[in-house]
Parts: C-alpha cells; structure tokens; sequence
C-alpha cells in the first residue's frame, strides 16, 4: 500500500518531450552517476535471475552452468507434482496465509477502533508501543519463545497441563496444534504494525460526522458500526487484497525459525518456501527447486496482477502498480 | 453517560488485555534467563521463579566467546550495510525526484518492476555462488539487504515534496547535481533517511538468511543465525525423544543460558526502541500519506 502511486503520481512526462535515454544521460551526466550503484544492484540481483528460470527444465549443473546443461523438458515439474508433497505444501501455504490475513486483520481493525475510542493519550501510546514492539523481534526469539511455552519437559503449556493433570504432550512431534500455535504467533508479531495503519486510517476520518451523529442521538457503539467500521472499510479492502496477492509466498523466516527440518511436523506446517529451500540446500537439486519456484511465481504474479486490478477497479488510490 | 463507562471499561480491558498479549511472551523470556537452572529444572519454565539467578549473563560475559564473535559480525554488518545502503538510496532517490531527468518514471519502473516479478532464491542463490558471495563477510552484507526498491521510493516521495526552486537556484550558482544531492537534498531529507536506516539496520540486525544461504564458517555466523543452531540443536535432544534423560548424558548450555543469550540479542533493541519505534511510524506514515 505504501508504494502505491509511486509511479502515477508524477507527471508523465515534461512539457519539452522526452527524448532519448542517452540525451537525457548526456543532459543529466551527474544525476544518472548517482543511481548508478541502484541500477547496478538491481541487474544484478533483478534482472539477472529471469534468465535462470529456464533451469526449472535442465539439470542444471553448476560446473556446466546455464548454456551447457543437459534440457529435460518437464520432468522437474513432472516429479514434483507427482509426489504427495506439490498439494501439501500449496495447500498449507494458501491455507495458513488466509487464516494468517484474516486474523491479523479481525484483530488489528478491531484494537484500532477501540484504540481511537480512548481519550487517554498515555494509554494509548504505552499500548500501541507493546503492540508494535514483537515486529522489532526476529523469527528466531520468537522460537525460543515458542519453545519455552512448549517445550516438553520444561514448557509453561506442559507444566500447566500437568496441573490439571493432564499428560503432557510431545508438541514438537504432534502436527496438529501448529495451525493454532503458528496463526498465535503471525497475530502476536504482525498486529501492532496494522494497528498503526488502521489507525491512521480511521483518525484520518473527518469528525464532523461524529459530531453529527452525537446530535442525531448516536452513541458510540452506532458511531463505531455507522461511520468508522464503513469508512475504514476500504483500506481494509485494499490491504487484504494486496496480501491475497502474495498468498502463494510462504515467510520462509518464520517458519524455518519454528519448524526447522522437523519433518514430523510437515504434514501441516511444510510450506512451498521451506520446500523449495530444502530442494536447494539439503537435497542440492537447483532444477527441482526452481520447478517449484516457477510454478510458485507464475500463480503468484497472476494472483498480485489479479488483485490489483481488482484494488484498481474498486478503489482507484490504493493500487500497487 | 452509565452506557459510556461500561464501554470503557471493555474497551480498556481488552486492549490491555491484547497488551499482555504481546508482552508477556518476551517477559517470559527474560525472566527465564534469571532463573536458577534447579528451579528450572524442578518447576520448569516459569513467568515468576522460585529462585532467581544471575549465572547464565556471568556464564556469558566471562566464557561466551561465539557469542561476543558473532556480536562483533552482526555489528559490523549492520553498521556497513546501513550506511551503504542508505547511501545508494539516498543517491539514487536524487536522481528520481530530480524533475529535469525526463525518464525518471522509466527508472522507477524499473526498479519496481523486479520488486514483483523476479527469478526467487534458485536464481539468487547461483548468482552469489558465483560472484563468491560465499564463506566471507561480504556475503552477509550485500546479497538482499543492500538495496531495497521500497526504501527508494519512500526516500523519492519525500524529496518529491522538496519545492524545485531550490535546485534551480543551485544550479545557476554553480552547483553539480552530485553537490546539490549530497548538500541540500539529503541534509534537508533527514526525517526520512532516519526512517529508512530504521529498515535497513533492523533488518541487517534480525537476517539470518544470507547466513543460512550462504555461509558456513562458524567465526562468520551473525547473532541470529547462531541463535537459531543453538536452539536446533538444543530441540533435537532434547524435544525430538521426548525424555529427559538424555539432557544428563550431553554436555550443553544450560536452560537459563540459552534463553539469556536470546535476550542479549535483544538488547540493543529494547535499549534503542523509543527511538526507533518514532521513526518507524513516522516512516510508515511517510510511505502511505505521500505515497
């Protein structure tokens, strides 16, 4: 969202025409040294990866490098559809990115509305910063905090258990509960950052229709469901589209920092990210990963390039490109 | 006025509620590395001890040496790459919000454009390969982290709103585009370069995915990294058999270090969070009002 009108804003051209790239360098000779390291940077690790796309159909070899690899037409593709892995791993990522954007978002729309309805400054500012401070921390505390509430000899969630006297339980070696436990931890790290755009959103709302609804009898549960739930509606609408567009991306950091090469727990935590990865770096198979990864980038980009023409259609500000 | 404070006091309530929330997992933490290792190990992990501790911090600030080598790496990356990060930034945002270079849409279409399409980690990963962008300090430095296309445009929409009047005028008294960059535009950008070294520092300080891709020598491992294999280790033996008796039979860390070492990493962060959670919402207001 925050990039959105990047490229619209400006005016498209100036008035004088536009002329060649290399007038223009000549006439700017100074200006184009200085975003020479960003042009440089972003050929080389940007533009140069689109070639190697093509290794999704050789077996590549790093000796023989992209020109000499033996061509294999589909079988990478072949090979990873065909094992039961290709619907796991898409499913768990589409399946855990929608329960992840829908919580975050239930719970950071809901905490920015009540948070607008405080009149105490110093409250508002201790607890937005509580919300926002798990951002700062990386996927790896965050596992250690995970481990220390399920850890099973000395996790909190065992011993607590065991008070009730309930058996313990083997999480790192039980799938089931990591939905829960992973959808947690996106809500615990993710919400605060939403709540400062929700709530920026919903103070940018122009308060005279409050005032006018207070004359008109409305209190503040109606204020909520009649002005500011409808108003902030469309940065709702844009954000959630704008996620739904990187669906297909599981966040490698996270879960490689939680789950590991704990294979035990694959069956609902593997995501197409932590497969490609382990095709890459375990198994050392360049070409399978990048089968994976292309089919992973083609149904992303129609995604992103589909809900953004959606964001375009339905709200013209919010659109990404 | 009854009906308003019924309200008020759900609406508190649940906001500190969603507040303990977010900081009782990190307490936990913390109160963890203070915990005597007996009273772990007799009551587990627990939010209040029984018995408090200060060894495992002793433990580290006298005989952690990988921690305070990995300290110095992920130091000395952060600081490096911010600095040449915001650096390329800053002079490449010139050069975009800079009205006399007519294709400056087309360049920043190009650099958008590789934000959402590009070749994913197999092709990135053959590239660093080969440049030999492997086992060496650059290789946590430069990969990923060194130039970020929404960091450009951020910077961009900010020199934007700098009036043009004020180049122009440099311009006749002489000034290059490069003194004009580095004397007015970035002195004048400070609110938004002060952001943008935010991103880019903290996410030098939390990467461990250049490490994980690209490194293996252990005196290169920055701090997460070694977080993360200290912990893996520590969940292979003792989560994985679901017993306890191998924890007597193989020498590792302590509970109580193990989480310390998690906190100290944390430290600088903490230690530095009002500053950097002002400019990171004013960052953040930047991108989506002028943006």
């Amino acid at each position: 969202m925050e990039m959105k009108t990047n490229l619209k804003k400006l005016p498209n051209s100036k008035s004088g025409g536009k002329g060649s790239f290399i007038k223009d360098i000549i006439r700017n000779p100074l200006s184009y040294l200085l975003i020479l390291p960003a042009v440089i940077y972003t050929l080389i690790f940007g533009y140069m990866t689109l070639p190697y796309m093509v290794i999704a159909f050789q077996k590549f070899n790093f000796r023989t490098g992209i020109f000499n690899s033996a061509w294999v037409g589909f079988k990478n593709f072949e090979f990873f559809f065909k094992s039961a892995s290709a619907a796991t791993v898409t499913w768990n990522t589409v399946r855990l990115n929608t329960l992840f954007i829908f919580f975050v978002t239930v719970f950071s729309v809901s905490l920015a509305i009540l948070l607008n309805e405080i009149k105490n400054k110093w409250f508002v500012k201790i607890t937005q910063s509580t919300f926002l401070f798990p951002h700062f921390i990386s996927w790896v505390i965050a596992s250690y905090i995970i481990y220390t509430l399920f850890s099973y000899n000395y996790g909190i969630v065992n011993r607590i258990l065991g008070f009730f006297s309930i058996e313990p339980i083997s999480w790192y070696m039980t799938p089931k509960p990591w939905t829960p436990i992973l959808v947690g931890m996106r809500v615990w790290q993710a919400t605060g950052m939403s709540v400062v755009i929700y709530l920026a959103a919903i103070v940018g709302i122009d308060g005279s229709l409050y005032e006018a609804a207070k004359i008109d009898g409305a209190n503040r549960w109606h204020q909520i469901k009649h002005i500011t739930l409808p108003l902030v509606m469309p940065t709702v609408a844009i954000l959630t589209l704008l996620s739904i567009g990187k669906i297909m991306y599981g966040d490698f950091g996270m879960f490689w920092a939680i789950i590991g090469d704990n294979g035990i727990l694959y069956p609902t935590v593997d995501v197409i990210d932590t497969y490609v990865f382990r095709a890459l770096r375990l198994s050392g198979d360049p070409s399978q990963a990048m089968a994976v990864g292309l089919f992973q980038a083609t149904i992303g980009f129609i995604l992103v390039y589909t809900t953004n023409k959606i964001v375009k259609k339905s709200f013209s500000e919010g659109a990404l490109f | 006025m009854k009906k308003t404070g019924f309200f008020n006091i759900i609406n508190y309530s649940l906001i500190t509620l969603f507040s303990l929330f977010c900081a009782l997992p990190l307490a936990l933490l913390f109160m963890v590395s203070l915990t005597d290792e007996k009273s772990i190990i007799k009551n587990g992990y627990q939010l209040l001890p029984e018995q408090f501790s200060l060894e495992a911090y002793k433990m580290i600030f006298t005989g952690g040496h990988d921690i305070f080598n990995s300290y110095l790496v992920t130091i000395f990356v952060t600081v490096a790459g911010t600095l040449i990060a915001v650096m390329i930034t800053a002079m490449a945002a010139y050069t975009l919000a800079n009205k006399n270079v007519s294709h400056r849409n087309t360049l920043s279409l190009f650099f958008f454009f590789t934000m959402v399409f590009n070749g994913g980690i197999v092709p990135w990963y053959i590239i660093c390969v080969k440049l030999g962008l492997r086992n060496n300090i650059l290789a946590l430095i430069i990969p990923s982290l060194l130039f970020n296309p929404f960091n450009l445009f951020l910077v961009r929409n900010y020199m934007n709103g700098i009036p043009d009047s004020l180049r122009e005028s440099a311009l006749i008294d002489g000034a290059g585009d490069i003194r004009i960059a580095f004397q007015i535009y970035l002195p004048l950008s400070t609110p938004v370069l002060a952001a943008v070294s935010l991103f880019y520092g903290l996410a030098y300080w939390n990467n461990w995915w250049n490490a994980i891709m690209l490194v293996e020598k252990k005196n290169l491992y920055p701090l997460q990294y070694f977080l993360l294999k200290l912990k893996s280790e520590l969940t292979m033996l003792t989560d994985l058999q679901g017993s306890s008796a191998v924890l007597s039979t193989i020498t590792m860390p302590t509970e109580s270090l193990k989480m310390a070492t998690a906190i100290i990493t944390i430290g600088p962060i903490i230690l530095l969070y009002p500053y950097l959670q002002r400019y990171f919402v004013k960052g953040l207001m930047i991108g989506s009002i002028k943006g």
